[in-house]
């Protein structure tokens, strides 16, 4: 029965002196994701380990996947734990264990002992040999690779026996927290939670940021994007999200503007809004899930154009990526079922038939010159009045 | 703020009679009605007493009622139920262009099982064409079913019309009625207008949701849908809902208590509203006026003011309205009578619809048009897309 799991982490493994930071913000999130799963999980820090040790009658499922949604894990290996004994216990134990975990077994495997408490009689190599000889000898059909093993069956050897073969995948990625912080623009759409969740991966918290547009939004488009956020904070912990009424500065825009650059002009103070909040939050960069040539409002000259109002960096952690590549890591991250709802968002029920797809940052500016009178009022309204929302998974 | 409910053929309240009646039997007759001693006895009372109260509304015999979970499962009972039984009759089917999901979901079911289904258009006020319902009547025919009050825009299909052309085309046909939005607002005498199976719903009439009947003739056959342990005759099995029952039976007592003043209430706001929204620059009312439609529902194209847009801008102002039908709102469908009524895309995108019940006013009526008047300038001034 695996009654721990040994947590694989990759790039914080490189880290030099801020290895320590580094490992000790994983075991945290590891550590906070696992009390949301019950009661009795222990998590330590050992010889550049992370080790999870269950609860009797844990549910496995359930922490396996939890542990999949923390960010900085490469892989999880379900641990079986053996006392230590002498190696005639050892093979015993090992050909148990074969039996339980891979019945029959009949494919190529290599035996990777690790001998760290030096107590016990055989090294490493020795016990890689005796090992894989009961193997050959209990599974007949069983062939040794040492190069591309179908099977890795690690063993080491300290206080106690720990014996795996499998890797669970993690999301790879740094430990939230390890990054500083960032402003994500979200949507009801399929790209921002995507873009969200890839800033997160490295190792990023995030706040969001929302602009709906009642009565041309619904109330059931806001709690779309809220269920969103939630699906995200699930990788990333808590997200404080604001919800902000655009209405009344697209109308103003609308009034004001030539139409076919309305877009532009809206995503410009969508950005300044956003800016102005990640200052307030001491975000270091806003984060967008634009990728270039999308629509009319992602072509490079519009992405220069809505860039150019921001101070702040803004990352596009999707630049460059089709939109087949994003919907399938929607999929993988679990919000397209949801991003795919239909509800309006604010970003479409006012395009016109053929937005400007080359602004010219020039004239955008001086189009905005129009907006001179009411637009800051407007604007400082629309932060005030903003609605703040703290999402997290439970 | 004050709130204005015009979306009662999505659902209504209930009545505090019903709501009395269930906490009854939530917490102190809770029986199930098939237990053999005392609390299980008292528990079939509110049953029987149930069953009574609305056999009595449609002039039908007790054991014609049978408890459902609600429309749906009534209209899919009764549809599969019948077609099942006489298939061996003949299997074609006639419906209309205009039913209600939970009855045109069915027909494709039915297709798929072999059946064929011929689906009856109906005239621009959305009634079903007497004449083409006639011609779509072959002695092959086994089932027939028209919706009663159609859920979309009010019109009204009568029973005894239908159940004449029946007899002269294929008098051995089981005829079906879907008469979740007439139940309650209509006087119906099942035997009189030769109805074989009628669906009706509790939550449509002031009672709770998830409960339901089917009213089925005594004489007539269907097959049962839903099997276990033999509950309502073997008919309908899975331990009986005591409290919805109790409540939709309350809520068939009182409704039908005030039918004529109800109704000429309801025909009263109807009227208003409608002859209101005449005078509004840029309106298209649709389905038929006055008697000729159902007394609860109005409904109306604000030209060039996108549904949606105008349900959330009165929603704001605490007037709650539905933009097509509950159950299709969700999805970005066009309502399918309108479409089957041959109404423009205009109208369709911009159609909104008022459903009333006793408790509305005048007065909420004048809320609404104030309402009506502020936003609908500025909704058409920025035309959303």
């Amino acid at each position: 029965m695996v009654h721990s799991f040994l947590i694989k982490y990759g790039e914080i493994g490189i880290k030099g002196k801020n290895r320590n930071l580094f490992e000790d913000a994983l075991a945290r999130s590891v550590r906070q994701t696992l009390a949301r799963v019950g009661e009795g999980y222990t998590v330590r820090k050992e010889r550049g380990r992370i080790y999870v040790s269950c609860p009797e009658g844990y549910d496995a499922e359930a922490a396996v996947d939890a542990l999949q949604h923390i960010f900085g894990i490469v892989g999880i290996c379900p641990v079986e734990i053996r006392e230590r004994t002498d190696p005639q216990q050892l093979r015993e134990d090992i050909l148990a264990y074969m039996d339980a975990e891979h019945p029959g077994f009949s494919g190529t495997f290599k035996v990777h002992a690790k001998r760290i408490e030096k107590t016990f009689p055989m090294s490493s190599m020795e016990t890689d040999a005796y090992l894989g000889e009961a193997i050959l000898e209990h599974f007949p059909e069983a062939k040794v690779d040492v190069h591309h093993p179908e099977l890795m069956l690690d063993v080491e050897i300290r206080g106690e026996v720990y014996i795996y073969s499998k890797v669970i995948p993690g999301p790879g990625g740094m430990p939230v927290g390890t990054n500083g912080k960032a402003m994500l623009l979200l949507s009801g759409g399929i790209d921002s939670p995507v873009a969200g969740w890839m800033i997160g991966k490295r190792g990023v918290v995030l706040d969001a940021v929302y602009f709906h547009a009642p009565p041309y939004t619904s109330e059931r488009a806001k709690q779309k994007v809220v269920d969103l956020a939630r699906i995200v904070s699930r990788y990333t912990g808590p997200i404080w999200l604001r919800v902000v009424n655009f209405t009344d500065i697209q109308l103003y825009i609308y009034d004001q503007c030539p139409h076919d650059e309305l877009t532009i002009i809206m995503r410009r103070y969508m950005m300044r809004i956003a800016e102005h909040f990640a200052r307030e939050n001491e975000d270091l960069g806003l984060v967008t899930g634009e990728s270039i040539g999308q629509v009319a409002s992602q072509t490079m000259q519009s992405l220069m154009a809505t860039n150019d109002v921001c101070t702040l960096p803004v990352y596009r952690p999707l630049i460059g990526f089709d939109k087949n590549d994003i919907i399938d890591l929607s999929k993988k991250i679990g919000t397209f079922e949801t991003s795919i709802l239909p509800f309006e968002d604010c970003c479409t029920i006012f395009v016109a038939k053929h937005p400007v797809t080359k602004p010219n940052v020039g004239i955008i500016r001086r189009s905005e010159k129009k907006l001179e009178e009411k637009i800051d009022a407007l604007v400082n309204e629309a932060i005030e009045t903003a609605e703040l929302i703290k999402i997290s998974a439970d | 703020m004050n709130r204005i409910y015009f979306d009662n053929s999505a659902t209504t309240a209930v009545y505090p009679e019903v709501r009395e009646i269930m906490l009854r039997t939530l917490t102190e007759d809770y029986g199930n009605p098939s237990s053999m001693h005392m609390a299980g006895v008292e528990a079939e009372q509110y049953m029987k007493d149930a069953r009574r109260a609305i056999a009595k509304t449609l002039h039908a015999k007790e054991k014609e009622i049978f408890f459902t979970s609600g429309g749906t499962e009534s209209n899919n009972w009764a549809l599969i139920g019948a077609a099942m039984a006489m298939k061996r009759n003949g299997m074609h089917i006639v419906t209309s262009a205009v039913e209600h999901p939970s009855v045109s979901e069915t027909m494709k079911y039915l297709e798929e099982q072999g059946f064929r289904v011929t689906r009856v258009g109906v005239d621009w006020k959305g009634t079903v064409d007497p004449d083409m319902l006639e011609a779509a009547l072959t002695p092959d025919t086994v089932l027939v079913s028209v919706m009663y009050v159609n859920n979309e825009v009010g019109s009204v299909n009568d029973p005894a019309r239908i159940r004449a052309l029946i007899n002269r085309k294929c008098p051995g046909a089981v005829f079906h009625m879907d008469a979740v939005q007439a139940y309650g607002k209509y006087d119906i005498h099942v035997g009189r207008d030769g109805i074989d199976l009628l669906s009706a719903s509790g939550h449509k009439i002031h009672g709770p949701k998830g409960i339901g009947f089917l009213y089925k003739k005594e004489s007539v056959r269907i097959l049962p849908f839903i099997h276990g342990g033999g509950q309502q005759d073997g008919m309908r099995s899975g331990t009986d809902n005591v409290p919805g029952i109790a409540g939709i039976g309350k809520a068939a007592e009182i409704v039908y208590a005030h039918l004529a003043e109800n109704r000429k209430h309801l025909y009263e706001l109807s009227a208003y509203l409608r002859q209101q929204l005449k005078k509004t620059d840029g309106v298209v009312l649709h389905g038929p006026e006055g008697e000729a439609g159902a007394p609860h529902i109005v409904n109306a194209s604000f030209m060039g003011v996108g549904s949606e847009v105008l349900l959330h801008a009165l929603e704001d102002r605490g007037i709650f309205v539905s933009a097509g039908s509950a159950c299709s709102s969700h999805k970005r469908t066009k309502s399918p009578t309108l479409t089957a009524m041959k109404c423009p895309v205009s109208e369709l995108d911009s159609m909104i619809r008022f459903s009333f019940c006793e408790s509305n006013t005048k007065e909420e009526i004048d809320a609404l048009l104030d309402a009506l008047e502020n936003l609908l300038p500025m909704l058409r001034k920025y035309r959303a897309r």
